[in-house]
């Protein structure tokens, strides 16, 4: 099978507690998918460990046609690799420019040498200008991040995560805090990024996962319960009883 | 318009650097046309020596606002790594002044000296206070200036480089780094104390005022080259850490002093930059030892004190951390108002109870001074120009602009 990654028989324990169990999981090139789950069900420590800032205890995290494992790799090695992520708070550096923030993230060489001798170039100031109306920031390019609101800040966050180009997007309840018309154009972002690349959302939202309208997969207790379309795992007397029940 | 933005100069782009130049090139040409060298003497070669100091104390500084202000690393070693850059110059100095006086008495004998004759004289006239009469391997090279030059940049550099690279590599932050750093620091100088570290235990080396072979030379006019120097090399420092700062590297550095993570998420190596910074620093504080001890004219193990660091983060945050005039001002300011302050030139107070001295209440106004700026306006001397521009620090109900430790707080930003 032809899958951008895969998760094969992954367990994660935390001082005695088992945050995943024998996880499994594949996404294929531009997938997009939701991940859904009760709170504590492991979907951040599921990302923690595919983005390299938690190590597994056991299984195996195995990226692209070239099969790399991701678990030998640091995260800004994972990072360079084509993996990008969305965290549940939104993390922007709030001290600097929105531009300063998209021009950080902007697909360029990484290390401190070529860094060190960086100087923008039209087109590097065009792609910035470019993502920032995309995201709807176009007009807030000088203003620092840390002024922004809170769901421009998630924007901007995600304007960073397109402007690294990876080929696949893990992120963290994107619309947690949002008003309904900052929750569709959230929605439109991530339906666009997903025609180019592959896109895991996490989201307790059933609305927003519903607008998505991509394959669901349920998890509990740190293993998958269901996989399906949304209306399909739904219905499945399981996830009704931990998940929708409550 | 964009692209005509990137060709623009530095110095244009950014008036304050210019303004920095423009005022370092003022008080230099100021302080030369006071001299007793090159003007009426109103300022005496001593002085001259003081304020040359300041200026390494300014420079060593900016390095340390460079890796704490703006890369969150609360390094409390930089010190070490002046001091480390005073002893490497500082042994060539010793030895070529000491072996012009050693041939110059040994010419009186019947038979010209063999070159070994020369050199054990010259070991025995150095090492006599620690009881040694030979040269220990580290001072294999303390005949050839240009080698201990290149010692000047390379012993300190490639301390941070190890050093850095374990403390970074295992990542080490925080508190914890500070204390590693400490330690690191404490372990040289009492390495240093002993008399047979090879370089003269708690003597350390003296005479480095005077200049081989420029005995002729007035000290006011070596005094105010001195002077020179150090200006010189704390305006390209200067310039030099402001390129840094001004690109998309400055804005890496940022990023991991408020967040370090979320820049490793964005793919950078964070290791490499913080010891790409580290290691920079360390060679610009050598420099700055390197230019400071001369005009100093002696160097012992005591200079690096693990305190000399802790006071080297107050100067830094009395002038404001994160900018790099406030690092300048804030050394500047502190270290010529303690100069005044326990040099004796201010008369003590008397209470009627109670005399205070000031060489004794100094350090502890200095601590009173450090807690105030702390609290109050942790801006330091550097939120007086942005009160005097109207610049605001943002109104973020007390959070700071990222979860590391080295975060700005709030009250230390800018909108
Ligand atoms: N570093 C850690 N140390 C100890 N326990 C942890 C750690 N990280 C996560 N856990 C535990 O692992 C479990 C899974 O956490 P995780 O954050 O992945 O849940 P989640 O599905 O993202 O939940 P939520 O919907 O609340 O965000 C939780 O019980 C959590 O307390
Ligand atoms: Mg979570």
């Amino acid at each position: 099978m032809n899958s951008l990654l895969e998760v094969s028989g992954v367990s994660v324990t935390f001082d005695g507690f088992r945050a995943i169990n024998n996880l499994s999981f594949t996404i294929g090139p531009q997938e997009m998918r939701a991940i859904i789950g009760p709170n504590g069900a492991g979907k951040t420590t599921f990302m923690d460990i595919v983005t390299g800032k938690t190590k597994p205890d056991t299984g195996r995290v195995v990226w692209g046609e070239r099969a790399i494992s991701l678990l030998k790799l640091s995260e800004s090695q994972i990072a360079q690799v084509g993996i990008g992520r969305k965290f549940q708070r939104p993390t922007v550096f709030e001290d600097q420019l929105v531009r300063e923030n998209l021009m950080m993230a902007v697909k360029r060489p990484r290390g401190p040498v070529p860094v060190l001798f960086f100087r923008p170039s039209a087109a590097d100031r065009e792609r910035v200008e470019e993502l920032a109306g995309e995201i709807g920031l176009a007009d807030q390019l000088d203003r620092k991040s840390g002024e922004l609101s809170h769901g421009q800040k998630q924007w901007l966050e995600i304007g960073m995560l397109l402007a690294q180009e990876p080929k696949l997007l893990l992120v963290d309840e994107p619309a947690a805090g949002m008003t309904l018309a900052e929750r569709e154009h959230t929605t439109t972002l991530l339906r666009e990024a997903a025609k180019t690349r592959a896109v895991v959302v996490v989201e307790h939202d059933m609305e927003f996962v519903r607008r998505l309208d991509c394959r669901v997969t349920v998890l509990h207790e740190g293993a998958v319960l269901a996989e399906g379309s949304l209306d399909f795992v739904t219905q499945n007397p399981e996830v009704i009883e931990v998940y929708l029940g409550r | 318009m964009a692209a005509a933005s990137t060709r623009m100069p530095l110095l244009r782009k950014h008036p304050s650097l210019l303004i920095f130049l423009g005022v370092l090139a003022l008080f230099t040409l100021a302080v030369t046309l006071m001299s007793e060298a090159y003007g009426p003497g109103i300022i005496s070669a001593s002085f001259v020596k003081t304020l040359g100091k300041t200026l390494c104390l300014c420079l060593i500084a900016l390095a340390m606002d460079l890796v704490w202000g703006y890369t969150g690393i609360l390094s409390l070693g930089h010190f070490a790594f002046f001091g480390l850059g005073g002893y490497m110059i500082g042994m060539w100095l010793m030895y070529a002044r000491t072996r012009d006086i050693v041939v110059a008495s040994l010419a009186n004998g019947a038979l010209p000296p063999t070159p070994e004759e020369i050199r054990d004289a010259v070991a025995v006239q150095i090492f006599g206070v620690v009881g040694g009469n030979t040269f220990p391997t580290i001072w294999y090279f303390a005949s050839s200036f240009w080698a201990q030059l290149a010692l000047v940049v390379l012993v300190p550099g490639l301390l941070a480089l190890v050093f850095g690279w374990l403390a970074f590599r295992s990542r080490v932050t925080g508190v914890y780094l500070s204390i590693l750093t400490q330690a690191m620091t404490l372990a040289l100088a009492l390495w240093l104390f002993q008399n047979d570290s090879g370089l003269r235990g708690n003597n350390g080396l003296s005479g480095l005022q005077n200049l081989p072979g420029a005995d002729a030379i007035p000290q006011s006019y070596v005094s105010i080259w001195f002077f020179w120097a150090s200006a010189a090399a704390l305006g390209l420092a200067y310039l030099l850490c402001f390129w840094i700062v001004s690109g998309k590297f400055g804005s890496v550095l940022r990023g991991i002093r408020d967040d370090e993570a979320r820049v490793r998420f964005l793919g950078y190596p964070v290791e490499g930059f913080k010891l790409f910074v580290f290691t920079l620093t360390a060679v610009l504080a050598g420099l700055a030892g390197a230019l400071y001890y001369p005009q100093a004219g002696i160097i012992n193990p005591a200079e690096m004190a693990p305190i000399a660091s802790v006071y080297l983060a107050v100067w830094v945050a009395i002038g404001g951390r994160g900018r790099l005039y406030g690092a300048v001002i804030g050394a500047a300011f502190v270290s010529l108002v303690s100069s005044v302050f326990t040099g004796g030139r201010v008369p003590d107070v008397n209470l009627g109870f109670y005399t205070i001295q000031w060489v004794d209440w100094w350090q502890v106004m200095l601590g009173i001074a450090f807690v105030i700026v702390t609290i109050v306006a942790p801006k330091g001397i550097g939120g007086l120009f942005d009160w005097f521009e109207g610049v605001k620090s943002p109104d973020r109900k007390g959070e700071p602009l990222g979860p590391d430790d080295g975060a700005l707080r709030e009250k230390e930003a800018v909108e």
